[in-house]
């Protein structure tokens, strides 16, 4: 099989009650991506937009955006999740032979919807949405579940939000660099027991784009410097109903990351760093569990070890992850950008030494439903 | 960009999408919310394949994609996987004002969980592993808040 | 190179104006059981998953995850993609890429909608850009009739030439068990029903449904065990234009002409009503039904009205348009643009019933949605 690689990045700041629109954040993000791999919007042959008619408030949401992406009078289409998802349909455009070139850009402005109202939609309006569920306090349902099986503690869970806050400060996209103590969690209100407000994401804008090219044009248009190749994806769903699955159980991420594993021809031994999504603190040691780099229940555990840290053997979402910043749809993204930039060497104050396997994992549905996750490399 | 803030005033257009909805139930939640409004039981249904009992009913097995025909009326009774105290208020979701709780409750009877409320207790003595019974409203409209919560039993 | 593929099988529900007989899970689940029935599959068979709707005719938020109950997705890739109108042209694009890249071997696509749970004119309208054109904007009747009034005035078309082309699909829906709309019209009932949006009538206009459509796309390998006479893929096309209603030409469809005359290239295609045997077009009105032709380059610009009125494009023309009787008969938006694809690739498979056009070698299937989207198939009984 051909490979494809990326060959340009591109994101915004990450912040709070942006001003500029859909449209500018996109432009912004594309010329940044478009610059990144010294090449102009002429030799992108097809565009991949994400976006939410949900948190945009718009039906047809690609709208607003597919002049900007570049997609005027070309092959252009949208996929609605998170953005690990729209890369890995660009990466397929590829694959299939009919395109070279794929621009794919996710944007989100939390700030101009209402979170919980939206996630509420996730649920089924023939049972639970009346109830009021939403992302927070379905979470919060998972993160004890986590915690009955695995035995983890509520201080574990705050180990990785002062582990990931920090490593914003590292990263000068991050919405919410901080320096905090497991303290300064456990003392955070409560939302939803046990999650307290800096166990949870912030409410974010932003956008994020990448360039995929075909290996066969790859070579031709950028360097060996800024290519990092798309080497291995996997993704999987797990059934919907919050009560069909037990929630402490990784199973489709097991499978999702088996496949990805399988295609890049790689071992745990060989990734170097990983951004995992971790929307709520707890999700972080959860999914490394399904990923393989905890034995099941041994997430928590190995957090307190300090197992994850910028200095550690492995080094978990050294951007700061979603807890530092979660443009929804973009987050996922913005976990592939940060790989790019950490394969390349281009990961500044947070550059993980001699880092050349990268693993990006993004999750679509509440309670991470559907994962999929990427093995990159230099 | 970033500049243009300090040259033009910022205007921010509030908005609201209005579009009204009707759901179809369809045929297996149907039967499963006339039951438990006529005559306030809890059933669920059970693969004729696997064997796997499922509440609420599915339309065919998560496991095999069977149809589902086989009927089964549940105690009603379950088990506390796992529950949320809800602390911050969230405007138009809440069902009742906070601090109130969210569990999945393993049904009795069944392979899968239900998610729902636990009331007639102090939200601080829940507890995982909790047995629970359902309470049900004295007037139904045939929905999951027929059953007004789970109350802990002995 | 990507690897050739195939449609194997197709599924779709018996549309209707309120399926109240099923959910939209279960709707979701018909369309995909007789998919794997037309197949002689079973899911185990399918390694990927692909569907797509618009958010908010029901409101569900992530219905890839809400669907996998009816998908038989559980432990399956499975992801979401919307566009609109073309959603589910969207989808079986992006089914057919995922096999043609060599990642998956069979793909299911599934569009699906259940229009009437909602407002549809009132969710459409919520498409325009809020700060600018939201709120004079008034769903879709209007841009189509704003349209087909000019090119009455440029060209000389009839308010008669649209309403052959609703009696034509109209009574072809009658030889389709599963067309919403089934009734036999003629041109006066057309002309005199009432008058939506001059010059656009009721009898012009598609309805909305409720409906699910399913479709499996295999590699060639997998699709030649599978199906003895297979709809292979010789083009997939998109084209987008402005995304403000304002900047559009309305005279002419150019993404429609971008779009065709790439599929066209790809598929060599040079001669388009005389190589293809039938086309499932997604014509939202019948003014869309004269007035695009010429963007197909099935005639000289302007000459629509002609070729309608000559009747090619009726059951026993020279260019059958639209045997189940298009969207004007059926109209479950999110569905909507895939059955055309399967509808074509039924036509080519030989499994069309009494709407079966003898001997399709080649088929042309279309999407249209957004702001004037297009996409284009190209269908073929011979491997592409
Ligand atoms: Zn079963």
């Amino acid at each position: 099989m051909e490979r494809v690689a990326v060959i340009g990045v591109g994101q915004t700041k990450y912040e709070t009650d942006k001003r500029e629109t859909f449209h500018e954040l996109v432009w912004e993000v594309a010329n940044k991506a478009l610059n990144d791999a010294g090449i102009t919007v002429r030799e992108i042959d097809n565009v991949v937009t994400i976006s939410s008619d949900f948190w945009d408030g718009r039906t047809i949401s690609t709208m607003a955006v597919s002049d900007t992406s570049g997609g005027y009078d070309k092959d252009i289409t949208t996929v609605e999740g998170d953005g690990t998802f729209g890369v890995l349909y660009g990466m397929m455009r590829i694959l299939s032979g009919s395109f070279g070139t794929t621009m794919v850009v996710a944007h989100h402005k939390g700030s101009e919807s209402n979170m919980a109202g939206i996630t509420n939609t996730s649920f089924d309006p023939l049972v639970e949405r009346k109830l009021g569920l939403d992302a927070i306090t379905s979470s919060a349902l998972q993160a004890r579940r986590y915690m009955t099986v695995s035995g983890g503690t509520e201080e574990q869970f705050a180990l990785v939000s002062v582990k990931n806050h920090g490593n914003a400060m590292r990263n000068p996209f991050a919405q919410l660099p901080m320096d905090i103590t497991v303290e300064d969690v456990m003392a955070s209100e409560m939302l939803a027991s046990p999650l307290k407000k800096l166990d949870c994401s912030p409410v974010s804008d932003g956008a994020a784009a990448v360039v995929l090219a075909a290996e066969r044009s790859a070579k031709k248009m950028t360097t060996n410097k800024k290519r990092v190749w798309l080497n291995g994806v996997g993704h999987c769903t797990d059934a919907y109903r919050l009560g069909d699955r037990d929630l402490a159980d990784t199973r489709a991420l097991k499978k999702a990351a088996k496949k990805a594993y399988d295609m890049a021809g790689v071992t745990l031994d060989d990734i170097d760093v990983a951004e995992v999504y971790d929307a709520f603190s707890y999700m972080e040691p959860l999914w490394l569990e399904g990923l393989g780099f905890c034995e099941d229940g041994q997430g928590p555990e190995q957090i307190e070890r300090g197992n994850f840290t910028l200095d550690s053997e492995l080094p978990v979402n050294p951007s700061g992850g979603r807890l530092s910043a979660n443009p929804v749809q973009v987050a996922g993204l913005a976990g592939v950008i940060e790989c790019v930039l950490q394969c390349r060497g281009e990961a500044g104050r947070r550059q993980v030494r001699g880092a050349e396997v990268a693993l990006a994992h993004g999750i679509n549905g509440m309670c991470g439903q559907s994962h999929c996750v990427w093995i990159l490399g230099k | 960009m970033a500049d243009w803030k300090s040259e033009v005033e910022e205007v921010v257009f509030p908005g609201k999408i209005c579009v009204p909805y009707s759901w179809t139930v369809g045929s297996t939640l149907s039967r499963w919310y006339v039951q438990l409004r006529d005559d306030g039981e809890i059933w669920a249904n059970r693969c004729p394949s696997c064997g796997t009992v499922y509440v609420p009913p599915k339309i065919k097995c998560i496991k095999c994609y069977k149809d589902m025909n086989d009927w089964v009326k549940l105690p009603g009774t379950g088990t506390i996987e796992t529950f949320t105290v809800v602390n911050k208020e969230r405007p138009g979701l809440d069902p009742k004002k906070p601090p109130f709780v969210y569990a999945v409750i393993k049904m009795d009877g069944a392979d899968t969980g239900m998610v729902h409320l636990i009331g007639g207790v102090e939200p601080e003595k829940v507890k995982v592993g909790m047995r629970v019974a359902p309470v049900l409203e004295k007037e139904r409209d045939g929905h999951i808040t027929d059953i007004k919560h789970f109350k802990p039993i002995a | 190179m990507g690897k050739r593929v195939g449609i194997v099988g197709v599924g779709q529900t018996h549309h209707a104006s309120h399926r109240l007989d099923a959910s939209g899970v279960e709707v979701i689940a018909e369309a995909v059981t007789r998919c794997l029935d037309d197949a002689q599959t079973t899911l185990d068979a399918v390694d990927a998953i692909i569907i797509g709707n618009m958010d908010h005719f029901e409101n569900i938020n992530y219905v890839d995850m809400w669907a996998v109950d009816g998908l038989g997705g559980c432990m399956k890739p499975v992801f979401k993609v919307t566009t609109g109108g073309t959603t589910g042209t969207t989808v079986g694009a992006a089914a057919y890429y995922s096999a043609a890249s060599g990642m998956f071997d069979t793909v299911m696509a599934v569009g699906w909608e259940k229009n009437s749970e909602s407002d549809t004119q009132a969710a459409i309208a919520t498409c325009a850009n809020p700060v600018l054109e939201r709120d004079p904007f008034a769903g879709a009747i209007g841009p189509l009739a704003t349209e087909y009034s000019m090119y009455m005035k440029a060209y000389g078309a009839t308010e008669e030439d649209a309403a052959i082309v609703a009696a034509r699909d109209r009574n072809n829906a009658l030889n389709n068990p599963y067309a919403h709309n089934r009734m036999h019209v003629t041109v006066e009932d057309v002309m005199n029903s009432p008058m939506l949006s001059y010059p656009v009538k009721f009898l012009d206009m598609c309805p909305r449904s409720d409906g699910a459509c399913a479709v499996i796309f295999a590699v060639e390998e997998k699709a030649k065990k599978m199906c003895d006479r297979p709809a292979w893929i010789h083009a997939s096309v998109v084209r987008h234009d402005y995304t403000h209603f304002g900047d559009l030409e309305w005279q002419w469809m150019p993404t429609l002409e971008r779009a065709t005359l790439q599929a066209y290239k790809y598929a060599g295609i040079t001669n388009p009503v005389k190589e293809f045997d039938v086309a499932e077009l997604y014509q939202p009105c019948s003014t869309t039904g004269v007035k695009w032709l010429d963007s197909m380059w099935f005639c000289e610009r302007g000459q629509g009205p002609k070729l309608i009125r000559s009747g090619a494009t009726h059951m026993d023309g020279i260019i059958p348009i639209n045997p189940s009787g298009g969207v004007v008969a059926t109209n479950p938006i999110g569905a909507t643009a895939l059955i055309r694809v399967a509808e074509a690739a039924w036509q080519i498979m030989g499994r069309a019933g009494d709407r079966q056009i003898p001997n399709v070698k080649k088929a042309l299937a279309t999407g249209f949605g957004g702001c004037s989207w297009s996409d284009v198939f190209v269908l073929g009984a011979d491997l592409p």
